[in-house]
């Protein structure tokens, strides 16, 4: 791992998505045995150049998730690498009995991507805002669940997996992300990142989260309060020693996720600290609602992800400390 | 190299295995795997290509037991062609075992995916045929599908894909006993005319009686002549073929039996009456 942080919240110039197509051609061109696997999200997801490139590696296997992730385990079984794609909550709730047995029972290897997760779904609403992927996933065995925060840890990560086994699901938005990492980043899956360091209070973040908790994080500053900034974008294994270490640092957690606070980053950030270090703690996400159609930046108010809600929150754990 | 074998005298040896592997435990998915023990012996006594002493080899060809309950068939298949010891039989669905009651690929030698939810085997057995015809390979996947397993959408999710991808090199077969585990699939959720379905969406389909070899075989070979489709064998077959105590029984999908049933059923096949 071997990152800069860039501070000044401004948008990415690049779409996650196109980032996500650049580097699948870069792994194709070295390896022919990389597979990409759609259900009829070619468009959505800006990978029609590339199959138009390398139609001998994309597959498009029309509306038919379960289909999908059984072909990609089969594919697997015979040495291919597949990477398969569709929105998160398609992927995840379509396909979970696939990907238990077919996929991590049989030990397998396959990358299945779930865009627009939780409120980036926007236009789309509650139907297809995922809000409760991690949460479904997170029981299986093995499974890894990442969320890239930016399109520079998006790079390295995809280049990871291609060279890894198992199963893994990467969450993100297609959008441009808020530039966090400098280019070149690079990161371990499994370890947690630190943003900032801080002594009050830790927010610990994944996603658009993350950008939104930097901002707290400067909010809480103008009043004397120091916040560190943790961000963990490898839900599981989630990194145990990194938010021990936070919880003893602080003193007080407040997590933050675009995900239902059941089952999600908060309630995997509360296993950790009950078990080792109990402290204040409080949870910033979707409290157990569905999701519904409109602008993200609506949604990130409508649902409390906003720079406000979260220095609210870490006043309020700091003073139960 | 591997040993072909007459496959009518080696589905009779893999009924008295399952019925020997079964008899102290007392219970086991008895109707569904003597459905499908022709088949077995057909594909692995002489259609596939494989190295029992080699389970792992890459260019061989694959089995997948999509109705995976149908485990105790495939184990005494498998012993029989030497990739594991046939005393080891007996270990199925004991504590601890390699052989449980469903078909685990990282469990069983021989064993190519693990299955067990119906639907499943469908996918996974289309993504090796077509992975391995991405990667130039001369190979055939064999897939068996159960009757009441093609309730399942994930059935007809892969029916549609297969002919779309031209996957020829994918044979599979459908164990017709037309019972599941509540009834009689026509009470249940009719097929109907299963062939003619399959043959709509695109498939080369064939029907035999499941429990002729030479048909089984024959079929096999139609299906290896012709390269633009998957093929489709549907078996005719009867739930519980050859054992005594379950053939023609309503409830025989997993059944409890006592160890004299066993061997009276074994003494009735090795006579050569079943």
């Amino acid at each position: 791992m071997n990152y800069k942080i860039d501070n000044r919240h401004a948008a990415e110039k690049l779409a996650m998505r196109d980032v996500y197509a650049e580097t699948m051609t870069e792994l194709v061109k070295e390896n022919p045995r990389i597979v990409y696997l759609e259900a009829d999200l070619m468009n959505s997801i800006g990978m029609v150049n590339f199959a138009k490139e390398f139609p001998d590696n994309a597959i498009n296997c029309g509306i038919q998730e379960a289909n999908m992730i059984g072909t990609a385990a089969g594919m697997s079984a015979v040495g291919m690498i597949p990477f398969t794609h569709t929105f998160g909550c398609f992927a995840t709730r379509r396909a979970l009995d696939q990907i238990f047995l077919s996929g991590a029972y049989a030990k397998t290897n396959i990358r299945i991507l779930g865009s627009d997760p939780g409120v980036t779904a926007a236009f789309n609403g509650a139907t297809h805002m995922p809000l409760e992927d991690i949460g479904l996933l997170r029981g299986i065995p093995g499974i890894t669940i990442i969320e890239p925060t930016d399109s520079t840890m998006l790079r390295d990560v995809v280049k990871q997996t291609a060279a890894m086994e198992g199963i893994f699901y990467i969450r993100l938005s297609r959008k441009n992300a808020i530039k966090v990492f400098a280019e070149g980043s690079t990161f371990d899956i499994g370890k947690a990142v630190s943003i900032k360091k801080g002594t009050d209070v830790t927010l610990i973040a994944s996603g658009i989260c993350v950008d939104e908790s930097m901002k707290a994080a400067e909010i809480l500053q103008a009043q004397n309060v120091n916040a560190a900034v943790l961000n963990v974008f490898t839900v599981k294994p989630i990194d145990r020693e990194a938010i021990m270490a936070a919880a003893k640092n602080t003193g007080a957690v407040v997590t933050v996720e675009n995900h239902n606070i059941h089952n999600g980053l908060g309630s995997a950030v509360a296993e950790v600290l009950v078990e080792t270090t109990p402290v204040p703690m409080a949870r910033v996400g979707i409290q157990d609602e569905f999701g519904e159609v409109g602008s993200v930046e609506y949604l990130k108010e409508r649902f409390g992800l906003t720079a406000e809600n979260i220095a609210k929150n870490a006043l309020n754990v700091i003073s139960r400390k | 190299m591997y040993q072909s074998r007459e496959p009518k005298e080696f589905a009779q040896e893999i009924r008295i295995q399952v019925l020997e592997a079964l008899k102290n435990l007392g219970f086991g998915h008895i109707g569904g795997s003597m459905s499908a023990v022709d088949v077995l012996a057909v594909l692995y006594g002489k259609a596939m290509n494989i190295e029992p002493a080699n389970p792992g080899w890459e260019d061989r060809d694959y089995f997948v037991m999509s109705k995976g309950h149908a485990g105790p068939a495939l184990y005494a298949t498998l012993a029989l062609s030497g990739y594991f010891p046939v005393e080891e039989l007996k270990t199925i669905n004991t504590n601890g075992t390699r052989l449980p009651s469903h078909c685990d690929r990282n469990k069983t030698p021989g064993v190519d995916m693990s299955t067990g939810a119906l639907g499943q085997g469908m996918s996974t057995a289309i993504g090796i045929a077509h992975g391995n015809k991405m990667l130039k390979k001369d190979s055939y996947t064999y897939l068996l599908l159960g009757d009441g397993e093609c309730d399942e959408g994930q059935i007809w999710e892969g029916a549609l894909y297969a002919p779309q991808h031209k996957l020829s090199n994918l044979i599979a077969f459908v164990d017709y006993n037309k019972q599941q585990l509540d009834g009689y699939t026509k009470d249940i959720l009719d097929l109907g005319d299963l062939g003619k379905k399959f043959i709509e969406f695109g498939w080369y389909t064939i029907e035999v009686d499941g429990h002729n070899t030479d048909a089984i075989y024959g079929a096999i070979q139609l299906a290896k002549a012709q390269h633009e489709k998957p093929g489709m064998i549907i078996l005719n077959t009867k739930k519980g073929k050859g054992c005594t105590f379950a053939e023609g029984i309503l409830y025989n999908h997993h059944m409890t039996f006592t160890k004299e049933q066993c061997e009276e059923a074994i003494a009735s096949l090795k006579k050569g009456d079943q």
